[in-house]
């Protein structure tokens, strides 16, 4: 058994006509965190879809700690691009939505969720609703709701995509911290080269559509560093050259 | 909205009173009496009983064939929504309904129903059911489809998302639909009768027109214009009140 997620040669086309990944094929390693990156329209988020279950590809295999998927699982947890929190649920009971739907008794769901919010840093917000938070804060409900469930692998959907720019270098240490602590498996889709390679233990880049795997990077930085330290590091700056090289081929 | 609506629409509303009084007392025709007058014959009307009597008689067929159209409408409606069989076979047919002259239908169901209640109640459930039933429905259709994303990504079963995505998404769609439907109603009956059975304040339209008491018929109608408009405004506000969709007015995605 392999653990971590294996796409064995994956195809995906919408309506039969529109082909969105064509032979793709990666791992991602148990532990890690592993980065898809490429440019619109790759089909990023297509396949970050097939991995959750939430699609069928067409054909190809997609193996979760050596299951081959079918539909969505407990092993895995989401955190979508939009946020998709409950617009008429207060922040705790969106935390707790994963393990409302798992059936855990109220007052234990909500104890896991207050303890969440409080780790992603929004103590004080449980009874707000979401039209009442900004972008980051509602991202990081996204985020709390999927730590919640304690999937071993968690899915991120661009999640920082609508978040402004200072927000998001917080919120990309913050995750990092948060997930330093524990052995998760990550997959994360951005569209951001600093990004990926500032959180990643690997970078799978794709073509753009039909998407394909041109190149998987593994980064060499040291990730326990002080974060302002690595984005000063020159294996990290390196690292950053070498994806905007490959991945400038494609801009017309 | 409300601070400032209120006193413009009252304004107009005073305005349109004005030139009524206006134009009855000018005597623009011998059938239309200046609106003091209609107020006279209203206070008339509910002095010597017959008002009290018609509005009951009225709001009958309205109340029970609401609460019909409700069961029907939100059932048939939802039904829809959920399952591409039931949509397929009745969005059709309720979009025909919706837009047909009911006017011209109403007194086609005497030949069904006869003239009594059974008749009126047919009336109001044909005006009532096919708003209810298709608000329910865009509702539902128009649920934010990232949240049922979401909701099966946690592993949640379709008739958990149902009850806890899909129904709280369309409260909003449900309940406008609803508050249209007893509208509907409200035409509904008055067209019954007018048309068919002459009763309730349809007849007291009818009778005081054919006798030459405009004041009278009036008087009846804008009786009726208060008692299904107070209890839109009614409704209105309990909507207000209960209805989670109104917590998160202006944030259609979170």
């Amino acid at each position: 058994m392999t653990a971590g997620i294996v796409v064995r040669d994956v195809h995906k086309s919408y309506g039969g006509v529109t082909e969105a990944l064509a032979g793709v094929s990666f791992d991602a390693p148990d532990g890690a965190l592993t980065s898809l990156i490429g440019p619109s329209g790759c089909g990023k988020t297509t396949l970050l879809k097939l991995i959750a279950g939430l699609l069928e590809p067409g054909a190809g295999e997609i193996l979760v700690d050596g299951r081959p998927v079918a539909g969505p699982g407990r092993d895995r947890a989401l955190v979508f691009q939009d946020f998709a929190l409950l617009p008429w649920a207060t922040v705790l009971r969106n935390v707790g939505y994963g393990l409302e739907l798992r059936g855990v008794v109220r007052g234990e769901r909500e104890a896991i969720a207050h303890r969440l919010i409080e780790r992603v840093g929004l103590a004080g917000f449980e009874y707000r609703y979401p039209h009442e938070l900004s972008g980051g804060m509602k991202q990081r409900v996204g985020l709390a709701r999927a730590l919640a469930v304690e999937a071993p692998i968690l899915l991120m959907d661009e999640p920082f995509s609508q978040v402004d720019e200072q927000t998001r270098r917080k919120f990309q240490e913050d995750l990092r911290d948060l997930l330093s602590g524990e052995r998760r498996t990550v997959l994360f889709v951005t569209h951001s080269i600093e990004e990926a390679v500032y959180l990643s233990d690997r970078i799978v880049l794709l073509s753009p559509r039909p998407g394909r795997v041109t190149d998987v990077i593994d980064t060499v930085h040291d990730r326990a560093m002080d974060p302002d330290r690595i984005r000063r590091d020159s294996a990290y700056i390196d690292t950053v050259d070498r994806i905007w090289h490959i991945l400038r081929n494609y801009l017309t | 909205m409300t601070t400032f609506g209120l006193p413009w629409r009252a304004l107009s509303l005073v305005a349109v009173l004005a030139a009524w009084e206006a134009a009855g007392r000018f005597g623009m025709s011998l059938s239309l009496p200046p609106f003091s007058e209609v107020v006279a014959a209203l206070l008339r009307l509910a002095d010597d009983g017959s008002l009290v009597a018609a509005i009951g008689e009225t709001l009958r067929p309205v109340i029970v064939g609401t609460m019909l159209s409700l069961i029907v409408g939100v059932t048939l409606g939802l039904a829809m929504g959920l399952s591409r069989v039931t949509e397929a076979a009745f969005v059709g047919i309720l979009i025909c309904l919706d837009t047909a002259p009911m006017a011209a239908l109403v007194p086609l169901i005497a030949s069904i129903y006869g003239v009594g209640f059974a008749a009126k109640l047919a009336a109001v459930m044909l005006l009532a059911v096919p708003i209810v039933a298709l608000n329910a429905y865009r509702g539902i259709h128009a649920v934010n489809p990232i949240l049922l994303d979401m909701h099966r990504s946690f592993v949640g079963s379709r008739w958990r998302g149902i009850v806890t995505i899909m129904l709280p998404a369309a409260s909003g769609m449900l309940a406008a639909g609803i508050r249209l439907g007893v509208a509907g109603a409200f035409v509904g009956a008055i067209l019954a009768e007018l048309l068919i059975s002459t009763s309730g304040i349809g007849e007291l339209i009818v009778f005081n027109r054919a006798i030459g008491k405009y004041a009278e018929m009036y008087a009846a109608i804008v009786a009726f214009v208060i008692l299904a408009a107070g209890t839109l405004a009614l409704l209105r506000m309990i909507e207000r009140r209960m209805l989670p969709a109104e917590r998160w007015a202006g944030a259609a995605v979170a």
